[in-house]
């Protein structure tokens, strides 16, 4: 700049616009080179990109750019290259039986890693991602089935769920003896502890075995079964074996005999298709508690 | 604390001319007006076919009564004449309405950072919702972005530029009622959509979620807000206009144009809160980001661009690094970002088309944001010294470094691939905090601890070495805040995209999940500290009002020609 209406700045040698607000003055400093250099070298990239990619919009289409470049196309390959690393062998997964699958290695690895994947989308937030499951939410990783732990069986209870409203949907509940005046307050304390017995677990001081025996045998034998076993058609676990969907110590077996249970498994055919609850199955059933 | 003598210059000591005490057309006018909008809110009120909508109809027929009494109570108790424009030809200010905002701002902002806190926590330990509806996630993620942005922003704008404006342009402030027509408004509008939000009322538009009716009010406040505005610059007594009231007024017009743009809705009643936008499907998701992006753009940079402009040459007591640079950012600015929106719909039903033009011109826009960097740190020239004994000036400058720090990674998420990776991820949390809590909350800060002493006429803050715990405390939690979100971030980007080699996802949802849960807690830990300082600026400030010493007063017309 020849003429300088400001003053002079002694610590930047510059001088100012001249200009003064409430005691601001301004630098008439010149833009920064780099600065303008940047800013056009992103306006030349930004050119380059236009003419490259679909960018402007025209009258009633838009331009394509030089390699009809595409999203909704490339998904379509996305999708395609995942289907070759699938090969056909999520076909031959929907076609074959479970038996077939048990019995072919590379169809059994493919459906564990389906059935891992679908698993943690679908069961994981009840059953936790390591499907050791929580209160109220069986443990799929022990040998304890509430509703039987062969193949045919798990993949039965993935399908149509307990206590679903699916037609075919396992049936059966807990009653609730207590609510519904089927057993009173110290009946129920005792029947409590003869069940904590069955298991060698400790029972309260005082409490009478035998009266514990009679009242379980009027009540509770006709699912639970003689001497507590179980019945996986009735999905009645059994009371021996130190596992427990909802706990053992006495107040929550009084709160199980008092208002009952009925915890829901969907159903989740219609959900996911065949194939994957196949894949699903299988997995369960490799967990460690698969018989 | 908010009685009138604290916000009121008496105008006591004034010549009284002998004039008759009548009624101004505004004073008049405008009770009227609240008298009818009161009655109509009753008659809404009763025909509300909701709870919410009758509350809030309620709510404001009894704010519409209190607004005219204090009307026609101030009419009563003030002198004759209005107070004049200027006393012996000085400027004579008017600082009632910047008083009230500073003192918003911290009140919002507080209540702002303790729901982000909340929510943070909840993100960490879910059971902290306790089911109940009003806590919920859902609605204290709206009430939080609501109170950070336009309570706490919104007052510190509001604030700064009724002082700025008034000391550059050496006008006092449009209008007499309107300026306070403008800061109760708006604070009202805060209410309103506040107390919808718990109550469940939204439109479901990220950072427009007030409804319909909350929208209109806006709109009247927001126009006012740019007549007093305008009006004062019209007057000005300089002949040119400082480069902070350009941004203010970009600010102002361009969120008038984007509230006006992505709101028009279709109430399903007019006395229920529920509507429907008129826009539909990709169209509206263009709108609405079209809006988000520069709700960021206009609102929380040019607006606290302003802040910048003015505050830091004030108070490093050093010219405007270039002028030049200043004009020609600007205009790259504001002609730049309004493009930019389509970069929050990389990779969704929006045209490719569109996308690559919202792309490379969040490209294009990365010098002109650094423009404003640059002009506020090379402002600091021959005063870098200052920033060892002025933690005020220390805020400021580190707010303009986060700017800088934000303005570059926000071009950089809005290139295609990197968005593929960060997009839905926690690092856009990051980011938007790195430019939150450290460009606006900073800047914000900095303005505060400057405007509370020139407007209560202290001497100076109550305690510095509190500002330097502030500063301190702050800054270690936005460091804690957006590293842990960058490691999230990226950390959930890639298991989201991790692939086995039979063509499965590697990691379930919920594996990302519980991935998340550390950062989290980190997170939470960062934005306590951040609230923290907070809570010692607001002490310092209550303090440096109440006990702080009186600068000597001098009668404006005594005041040294600048």
């Amino acid at each position: 700049m020849s003429e300088h209406h400001g003053e002079f700045d002694s610590v930047t040698g510059r001088h100012t616009t001249g200009h003064e607000w409430d005691g601001i003055k301004e630098l008439n400093t010149p833009l920064p080179r780099w600065w303008v250099i940047c800013f056009y070298l992103t306006i030349v990239w930004s050119i380059g990109y236009w003419i490259v990619y679909p960018a402007w919009p025209l009258i009633s289409s838009n331009t394509t750019g030089l390699f009809g470049y595409s999203t909704r196309a490339n998904v379509a390959v996305e999708l395609a290259n995942l289907e070759k690393i699938r090969g056909d062998k999520m076909a031959a997964l929907g076609a074959a039986s479970l038996a077939d699958i048990e019995n072919d290695p590379a169809l059994l690895a493919l459906a564990r890693a389906k059935g891992k994947t679908v698993f943690g989308d679908n069961c994981a937030p009840c059953h936790g991602s390591g499907a050791a499951g929580a209160k109220g939410y069986p443990n799929l990783n022990d040998d304890d089935w509430l509703w039987g732990g062969t193949l045919e069986q798990i993949m039965q209870t993935i399908q149509y769920g307990a206590r679903s409203g699916h037609a075919k949907s396992h049936e059966g509940q807990m009653l609730a003896f207590g609510r519904d005046g089927v057993l009173k307050g110290d009946e129920i304390v005792t029947v409590a502890n003869y069940v904590r017995s069955l298991s060698g677990l400790s029972t309260r001081k005082g409490y009478d075995a035998a009266k514990g025996e009679k009242i379980f045998a009027d009540n509770c034998v006709a699912c639970h079964g003689d001497g507590g076993k179980g019945n996986q058609e009735l999905g009645a676990p059994n009371l021996t074996d130190k596992i427990w969907l909802y706990g053992a110590d006495e107040a929550t077996l009084i709160e199980t005999i008092t208002n009952g249970r009925a915890g829901v498994m969907p159903a989740w055919e219609g959900r996911l298709d065949p194939a994957t609850i196949k894949a699903m199955a299988v997995y369960v059933h490799s967990l460690g508690g698969g018989k | 604390m908010l009685s009138g003598g604290v916000f009121f210059q008496r105008e006591s000591a004034m010549p009284q001319p002998s004039i008759s005490k009548t009624m101004t057309t505004g004073e008049s006018g405008l009770a009227l007006i609240f008298a009818v909008t009161a009655f109509l809110c009753l008659i809404a009120s009763a025909k509300a076919v909701d709870a919410p909508f009758a509350f809030h109809a309620g709510l404001s027929a009894a704010a519409s009564l209190a607004a005219m009494f204090f009307i026609v109570n101030r009419y009563y108790d003030r002198p004759a004449a209005l107070p004049p424009a200027e006393i012996n030809g000085r400027p004579n200010y008017n600082m009632g309405p910047i008083k009230f905002t500073a003192v918003m701002a911290m009140v919002w902002g507080i209540a702002g950072f303790l729901v982000g806190l909340i929510i943070a926590s909840q993100l960490a330990w879910p059971a902290l919702n306790f089911d109940l509806q009003w806590i919920q996630f859902g609605r204290l993620r709206p009430l939080h972005t609501s109170a950070v942005i336009f309570a706490f922003g919104g007052n510190v704008l509001i604030a700064t530029s009724f002082y700025v404006v008034q000391k550059s342009c050496r006008a006092r402030l449009a209008g007499d009622l309107a300026p306070w027509f403008v800061v109760l408004g708006y604070n009202y509008f805060i209410l309103i959509a506040g107390t919808g939000y718990l109550l469940g009322v939204t439109q479901s538009k990220e950072y427009a979620e007030p409804e319909w009716y909350a929208d209109l009010w806006l709109t009247i406040v927001w126009v006012t807000y740019l007549l007093v505005f305008l009006g004062t610059i019209l007057k000005r007594r300089e002949p040119h206009i400082f480069v902070a009231n350009w941004f203010y007024l970009a600010f102002i017009v361009t969120i008038a144009v984007l509230h006006l743009g992505n709101n028009p809705a279709l109430p399903v009643s007019f006395f229920g809160s529920k509507s429907y936008i008129a826009w539909g499907g990709i169209q509206d998701a263009m709108f609405q980001w079209w809006y988000g992006h520069n709700a960021v753009g206009f609102f929380l940079t040019a607006g606290f661009l302003a802040i910048m402009y003015y505050f830091i040459p004030k108070r490093a007591e050093r010219p405007v690094y270039s002028y030049r640079l200043s004009i020609i950012h600007f205009w790259a600015l504001i002609f730049l970002y309004i493009w930019a929106g389509p970069h929050h719909l990389h990779y969704t039903a929006l045209p490719d088309w569109t996308q690559t033009l919202g792309m490379t011109f969040s490209i294009m826009l990365w010098m002109p944001s650094w423009g404003g960097m640059i002009n506020g740190l090379m402002t600091l020239s021959g005063a870098w010294d200052k920033l060892r004994t002025d933690p005020v000036l220390r805020m400021l400058v580190v707010s303009v470094a986060f700017y800088g720090m934000s303005t570059f990674e926000g071009p950089m998420m809005s290139i295609k691939v990197v968005n593929s990776l960060s997009h839905y991820t926690d690092w856009t949390i990051g980011h938007v905090h790195s430019g939150a809590l450290g460009w606006v909350g900073f800047v914000s800060f900095g303005a505060l601890y400057c405007l509370v002493p020139w407007v209560w006429n202290r001497k100076g803050l109550y305690s510095l070495k509190l500002v330097n715990w502030h500063f301190w405390i702050a800054t270690l939690g936005i460091v804690l805040y957006i590293s842990a979100m960058w490691v999230s971030g990226i950390l959930q980007g890639l298991m989201w995209r991790a692939y086995t080699s039979l063509g499965f996802l590697e990691y379930s949802f919920i594996e990302t999940v519980e991935a998340m849960h550390p950062f989290y807690v980190i997170r939470a830990a960062g934005g306590a500290l951040f609230l923290i300082g907070a809570l010692i600026m607001a002490y310092n400030l209550w303090m440096t009002v109440r006990v702080g010493e009186q600068e000597v007063q001098m009668p404006a017309a005594l005041q040294p020609a600048e």
